[in-house]
């Protein structure tokens, strides 16, 4: 397939994502929004007056960093698993693998589909933030690569849940289960300072907590993790994924009989 | 001329044990019209998955216009479209999307994707439906849509699964003329079907699968040649009973009903024997048709004898 022919077969899935998530705005960029928008009128606003500072900003400046990563996190890892499930269910996948489309490029438009989902509602919420606070940016190039990283990550691992998946079921058992517990223990809402030693070695291994920490780096200029150590995980993060994927539709997993 | 298709030992054997595949050998050569007939679970849908790459063979190969699919991936891919068995487009979706989507899998630029999507939506009749969601088309119209989209990126190889299944005669009639003219124009055609007055219809070559066997592989002609007797039924223009018919002793006639006679006919006999007959004994005939389809009786017959 000639390079300009894989360009075209790549923003074709992109267009067709976003075309997805667009049509379906209400169910993709508003709940988040509307969640979002709560925390930060009761947890930043309401209950954040009372708490005072953390780790030497306003609470609200605090667990803005972490809402977006959130929001970004949830939304760019359920674009994937529920788009590239329900194509594997209505067997509409079937027009993508019968093409001759390399895997690398049905990898990268869907991965892109995700990204610019998480990025899209990520943006929402910093525009909600701006309601409740002034942001300010302590370093761009840490915030964007962060950012985007971390919508790639969860995007390669949405597909990877959408690969193994079998029903609408083995589509939010990660997501309730892992992903959930691993954001909100992830220092979205807290600093590690306030964790007893035991909650710091938890926190140390939930690879969340370097990505909020890293993010609200970015943003704010204070982190309860190692910079260069978050980052590299990133690095790696996408390359294992990235393999593990493109290994698993070469072998057909989930998609070849 | 070359093949087209050309499979040699072509196994499979799924994950739950079943051997869908025991060795399938067929040749299917370019510009053919291929009629791929079997009762269900024969093996005719794995085949086609395992052109489509949809379904890995256990052994065997497969090539496409002398090019292996396992080792030529891309280049084989591009040489075939597949409609398959099922519908399988996304329902949300707007049936000009949906064409114009494949197109981009394929790699066509915009302006010759938009131009291919009105060209074959025109030919098929959905021109008028391009903005409509697919879930809202008739079953008909969802089966036209999926051959559309497997021409978008003009085939040389068109393979269909049961297309007209679920369509009305008038469509189907319309679809026949439409494959009927791709053919012509130089696509190969590889059909499955049910209605075997279809492949009948449409077929030049045929292969006939059975539990994962290929138990006939010939042309349609001398397959129907094959046929060693077929039964006409007589539509009488007067009333006959039973004891009238046992009076004229009409060797070969079986007495129906008091309007019909049925007539079994050899290889070797001509219907003008029947005529004949028929005059000697002052029996009026207003209609005479085959009593099942031709390759009806031969497809029935080649199953049963496979399965003895």
């Amino acid at each position: 397939m000639l390079n300009s022919h894989k360009y075209i077969a790549f923003e074709t899935i992109l267009i067709k994502e976003v075309r997805r998530f667009m049509r379906i705005w209400v169910q993709t960029l508003v709940p988040p929004a509307i969640t979002i928008g709560l925390y930060f009128l009761i947890f930043g606003n309401l209950i954040g007056n009372r708490i005072g500072s953390m780790s030497g900003f306003s609470y609200m400046d605090f667990i803005v960093p972490g809402l977006i990563m959130m929001a970004v996190i949830q939304n760019a890892y359920a674009n994937v698993v529920s788009s590239f499930f329900s194509q594997k269910f209505q067997r509409s996948i079937e027009e993508l693998l019968v093409s001759p489309v390399p895997n690398y490029i049905i990898l990268a438009g869907f991965v892109a589909g995700g990204v610019v989902r998480g990025l899209a509602v990520g943006v929402i919420v910093v525009l909600m933030s701006f309601v409740f606070t002034d942001l300010t940016i302590h370093h761009w190039g840490i915030t964007i690569f962060v950012v985007l990283m971390t919508a790639v990550v969860f995007s390669l691992a949405g597909f990877l849940n959408a690969l193994f998946a079998n029903s609408f079921d083995d589509i939010s058992i990660i997501p309730t289960f892992v992903l959930t517990p691993l954001i909100y223990l992830g220092g979205v809402f807290y600093s590690v300072d306030l964790l007893p030693e035991s909650g710091r070695m938890v926190s140390a291994v939930n690879p969340l907590f370097y990505m909020v920490n890293t993010f609200r780096y970015g943003i704010l200029g204070a982190s309860d993790a190692n910079i260069y150590t978050s980052l590299l995980m990133l690095v790696v993060f996408v390359f294992v994924l990235g393999a593990a994927c493109l290994m698993l539709l070469r072998r057909g997993t989930g998609l070849r009989h | 001329m070359s093949s087209a298709i050309s499979i040699s030992n072509l196994q499979k054997t799924y994950a739950n044990g079943h051997q869908a595949l025991r060795g399938v050998d067929l040749e299917v050569q370019e510009r053919d019209f291929f009629a791929l007939l079997g009762p269900n679970g024969a093996g005719k849908s794995t085949i086609i998955g395992i052109i489509s790459t949809l379904v890995r063979p256990s052994a065997g190969n497969v090539a496409v216009y002398g090019r292996d699919v396992a080792t030529h991936v891309y280049e084989t891919k591009l040489e075939f479209g597949v409609v398959p068995q099922e519908v399988n487009f996304n329902p949300f979706e707007k049936v000009a999307d949906i064409v114009m989507t494949q197109a981009g899998y394929y790699g066509l630029p915009r302006g010759l994707a938009r131009e291919r999507t009105e060209k074959y939506l025109r030919k098929l009749g959905l021109w008028d439906k391009r903005d409509v969601r697919s879930r809202t088309l008739s079953g008909g119209m969802k089966r036209r849509l999926m051959i559309a989209r497997a021409l978008i990126h003009e085939p040389r190889l068109l393979i269909l699964d049961e297309p007209t299944a679920g369509v009305d005669i008038e469509l189907r009639r319309s679809m026949w003329e439409f494959l009927q003219e791709i053919n012509n124009n130089g696509t190969t055609i590889i059909l499955t079907t049910h209605y075997l007055e279809e492949a009948e219809h449409l077929c030049r070559n045929i292969a006939i699968i059975d539990q994962g066997r290929i138990i006939e592989n010939c042309s349609m002609k001398s397959l129907l040649n094959k046929l060693d007797s077929q039964t006409l039924v007589c539509d009488l223009r007067h009333e006959m009973s039973s004891e009238d018919f046992a009076r004229h002793a009409l060797p070969g006639f079986r007495f129906v009903d008091s309007h019909t006679l049925e007539v079994d006919l050899g290889r070797d006999h001509d219907v003008n024997e029947v005529f004949a007959l028929l005059n000697q004994a002052d029996i009026h005939v207003k209609g005479m048709r085959s009593k099942s389809n031709r390759l009806e009786q031969l497809f029935l017959s080649r199953l049963k004898n496979s399965t003895v």
